[in-house]
């Protein structure tokens, strides 16, 4: 029952054009949005309508000729110059406010570092712990500061009105205050290659003594589950799914873990090598320290990235999966 | 009642004087085109080798909009393959078809004879600029075979630099077509400073002309910054020195400046000579002087100074700063005001006109409309808070297309309509042609409207999966594209088949009254016989009806001649 009332109201603020309003921004983009949209359509039915009436009153008709009296009219001309100049005046003016709203970070914000890479965003808290999903207290300024471990990607949320690119070698702010609980989808909108379009996720509005709650639990996130299970967290923590499969499928651009634990694989300088927990973790710290023969050096380095429980974790993981 | 008059449907056929000595038929053979220096058979080359390209371009469009018809898998299962699709439909369509379209097809035959003039002034290096291009193409066609593109037609790094696929290949294409595009301006440059009949002052030229000529302006500016961008990013690639890689110490945003400050003008070099076209269309269908000719005129050069000021606004959400974000958002919305003022002054010139639903009408009418669509969304895009939120969605995708497809290939389409009795002598089939029209105003809306809903609903473009939904918006899309892939084809397959069974028109069958309609259709190899009489290029009244030849007569040329 609550959670239905919970995705009404998730539904609110949900327009024709737009999709529903979970930021501070969103009413003020949308307000303007609207009013652009109605000027247009003045302007638009003024143009096609004088233009249709023009071509019926106006057809040709035997014995009719053109008035071809008129050629210029200064002033008509100046009016339809002065008119449109003074009205993208008001809406340049309306959309420099709300830009400028939305590029000037507060000071006292809930503050979320934000890696964005190939294909998977990963956001790391205060605290040090870090997630996939990105979770934010209701009504707290809270901002990004982000960064790309590879090539460009954008973040976008579309519920929040709010976007910016993630870029490789430098650091973007955005910020925002959600004004609806629940959740709410996070897509790429800078195209960054094969997984593009799948790399999305959620954000998700606790409100702000849930959020406190959250927080505790996903501290000791691995508590309570043996260390093969553990492992699966990780592997999705870390987006390893961006690459690897578990079920022994194919991935165009990894290989599945499944199987792999005791296996001989050949490098691409001949040796011969077993898979062993050594091997595993030097594959995920420093892939490119072996590389199977025939395959392409794609893997992104975990090298500080990943702590050592979680290496442990993953090799269990992997132990299980043995066939 | 008298009937109507109707290009090329007179009573009894016309004896054209033409004869042997017509263009067309001055020289014979395959090498008697290939190595022609005539700007009216280079014009000829140029629309089949650019239709081929649009055909190619058009498959691609097709293929990324069946995939769409459902989410993830439809006919094909990689995103790998989506996204050479989507690119090389990019590339194609910008670099190979919309930058040369109107001018190399329709400005390279109509320019010399609406100036009076027997060539361009290089024909030579006309020639070249089109082989230039032939190479650009054939190193697409190579890229396509060698694997594709994957970067989009936008080259962005670091993504392109590091990449596998062809980009380099892909880059030396565009940086050859480049030269073709620069050529091309340098020469028409030339020849509308030269080459004007003489008494033609500038601001007795028609309209089209001036488009060319500030489109020539932005050919010639802009286009050399773009090839050294790509000479950069080719540099990058083959000899890992840090221009835009961060890895390499470089400045990825750099690039996207660089690539903006050529292909934001660019759209103008796509979009001033359609505005060019319907200046005419509008004027000569409507049969009435074009309203405020002077404005019309100067908007185009204006159009074409301020377009080199506003590409910052393709990068309000990159990490531009916001003060640069804010200025470059100012400026755009003062270049979208020369375009409201020709909007206003076409439909000044259609009123008390006397209007007649040609097919080349129908086609400057859903330019308007169009146009209008397209113009009018830049205004949402411009708006800086609200970019932040439509940027890089279909919304966008939509916009450009109402703009440069909606604009400039709706115009091109119409103004080859206009000029294809001059150019063949042969009149193509009414009915089919205005039916093609329609059909391709319905399919075309169809296909964008839903794309521009499903942007702002949260819709990102370049999209390979999409969620469940919005698959009713692309499907609804998908089922206008093939409408307007009818729509096309149909005109295509109207204008072919009047070649064989068009009837055959006289000089001027339209009604224009700039002085390509002076001499014979199809025209002499020379363009005139005798010296064009210089006449107001939009005085409707100097022409008049003639019931014999099925066309239009002048009354000042045949005032100039002694009266025959
Ligand atoms: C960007 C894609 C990508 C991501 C993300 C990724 N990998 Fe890999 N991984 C690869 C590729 C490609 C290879 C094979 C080439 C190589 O060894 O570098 C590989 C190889 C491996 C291997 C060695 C397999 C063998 O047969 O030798 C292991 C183990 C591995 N990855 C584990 C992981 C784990 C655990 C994660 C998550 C923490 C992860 N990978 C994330 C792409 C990826
Ligand atoms: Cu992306
Ligand atoms: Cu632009």
């Amino acid at each position: 029952m609550l959670s239905a009332l919970t995705s009404l109201a998730a539904q609110q603020g949900r327009s024709f054009w737009m999709p529903t309003q979970g930021s501070t921004f969103a009413p003020e983009v949308d307000g303007v949005f609207q009013f652009i949209f109605w000027l247009s359509v003045f302007f638009f039915v003024i143009i096609i309508g004088l233009m249709t009436v023009f071509v019926i009153r106006y057809r040709r008709r035997p014995g009719i000729e053109a008035d071809n009296s008129i050629t210029h009219n200064t002033k008509l001309e100046v009016f339809w110059t002065v008119v449109p100049s003074l009205l993208v005046l008001v809406i340049f003016y309306l959309g420099f406010r709300g830009y400028i709203r939305a590029r000037t970070v507060p000071g006292d914000t809930y503050q979320i570092n934000v890696l964005g890479k190939k294909w998977v965003w990963s956001f790391t808290y205060p605290n040090g712990f870090s997630t996939n999903e990105l979770h934010v207290p209701l009504g707290r300024p809270v901002s990004l500061t982000m960064t790309s471990d590879d090539v460009i990607h954008s973040l976008w949320i579309p519920a929040f009105r709010i976007k910016m690119d993630v870029v490789p070698g430098r650091y973007s702010k955005l910020w925002f205050v959600a004004t609806e609980k629940g959740e709410f989808p996070i897509l790429c909108t800078e195209y960054c290659g094969t997984g593009h379009s799948d790399m999305l996720t959620k954000v998700v509005v606790h409100e702000p003594s849930d959020f406190m709650k959250w927080m505790d639990e996903a501290g000791n996130q691995y508590e309570g589950m043996n260390p093969a299970e553990a492992g699966e967290k990780v592997f999705k923590k870390y987006g390893c799914f961006a690459c690897h499969t578990l079920d022994g499928k194919d991935h165009p651009i990894g290989p599945t873990l499944k199987g792999l634990w005791g296996k001989m694989e050949t490098l691409s300088d001949g040796k011969k090598v077993l898979v062993d927990e050594n091997y595993i973790r030097e594959s995920i710290l420093d892939p490119q320290a072996k590389i199977v023969k025939g395959r392409t050096p794609s893997m992104t380095v975990f090298k500080g990235m990943i702590k050592d429980e979680e290496i442990t974790f993953l090799i269990e993981l992997i132990k299980s999966l043995k066939d | 009642m008298t009937s109507i008059p109707v290009p090329g449907e007179s009573a009894r056929p016309v004896a054209t004087d033409a004869g042997e000595r017509n263009y067309l038929t001055a020289g014979r053979g395959l090498a008697s085109w290939l190595f022609t220096v005539d700007h009216k058979r280079i014009a000829i080359l140029y629309m089949i080798g650019i239709c081929s390209t649009f055909m190619l371009g058009g498959i691609f469009a097709m293929l990324v909009r069946i995939e769409h018809w459902s989410p993830g898998a439809t006919i094909t299962d990689s995103g790998e393959t989506y996204n050479r699709w989507f690119t090389l439909h990019g590339a194609i369509m910008t670099f190979l078809v919309l930058v040369p379209s109107i001018p190399a097809i329709l400005g390279n035959f109509a320019l010399p004879l609406m100036l009076g003039a027997k060539d361009v002034a290089f024909p030579r290096l006309n020639l070249l600029s089109f082989y230039l291009w032939l190479i650009g193409a054939v190193g697409f066609v190579c890229v396509l075979f060698l694997g594709g593109i994957d970067t989009g037609w936008t080259f962005y790094t670091p993504y392109s630099t590091t990449t596998a696929t062809k980009v380099g290949l892909a880059g030396l294409g565009a940086f050859i077509l480049g030269f073709s595009s620069i050529l091309t301006g340098v020469n028409f440059l030339v020849t509308i400073h030269k080459m004007r009949h003489p008494g033609m002052g500038w601001f007795k030229m028609p309209l089209f002309l001036w488009s060319l000529y500030a489109t020539a302006i932005i050919q010639i500016v802009a286009t050399p910054v773009v090839g050294i961008t790509l000479l950069l990013l080719v540099v990058e690639r083959t000899m890992g020195l840090g221009i835009f890689d961060p890895a390499l110490g470089g400045d990825p945003v750099l690039f996207q400046h660089f690539f903006w400050f050529y292909s934001h003008p660019v759209v103008y070099v796509m979009i001033l000579p359609g505005m060019g076209i319907i200046s005419e269309l509008i004027s000569i269908y409507s049969r009435k002087h074009i309203f405020g000719y002077s404005f019309i005129a100067w908007s185009s050069i204006a159009i074409a100074l301020f377009g080199f000021l506003v590409w910052g606004h393709h990068l309000f959400v990159s990490t531009q700063s916001a003060v640069m974000s804010t200025i470059f958002s100012l400026l755009t919305f003062s270049v979208s005001i020369p375009s409201a003022i020709k909007v206003f002054n076409w439909l000044a010139t259609m009123y008390r006109g006397s209007i007649r639903l040609t097919t080349p009408m129908i086609y400057a009418l859903s330019f308007l409309f169009l146009f209008g669509i397209g113009g009018l969304t830049g205004l949402f895009l411009g708006t800086l808070s609200v970019d932040m939120h439509l940027h890089d969605t279909y919304f966008i995708v939509a916009h450009f297309h109402y703009t440069m497809m909606g604009s400039t290939l709706i115009a091109l389409i119409g103004g080859i309509h206009h000029w294809w009795p001059k150019m063949f002598g042969r009149m193509y089939n009414e009915a089919v042609g205005r039916l093609a029209a329609v059909l391709t105003f319905v399919g075309f809306n169809a296909t964008f409207i839903p794309q521009f809903l499903m942007g702002s609903r949260g819709m990102p473009r370049r999209y390979y999966n999409y969620p469940l939904e919005f698959e009713f918006l692309h499907r609804a899309s998908t089922v206008g594209s093939f409408i307007l892939a009818l729509g096309l084809f149909m005109a295509a397959y109207n204008l072919i088949a009047s070649l064989f069974h068009g009837k055959k028109v006289p000089d001027n069958p339209c009604g224009g009254a700039s002085l390509e309609w002076q001499t014979t259709s199809p025209p002499h190899l020379h363009n005139f016989e005798k010296p064009p009489v210089l006449t107001d290029p939009y005085d409707m009244e100097d022409l008049y009806w003639d019931e014999e030849t099925g066309g239009y007569r002048s009354r000042s040329v045949e005032g100039a001649s002694g009266g025959s």
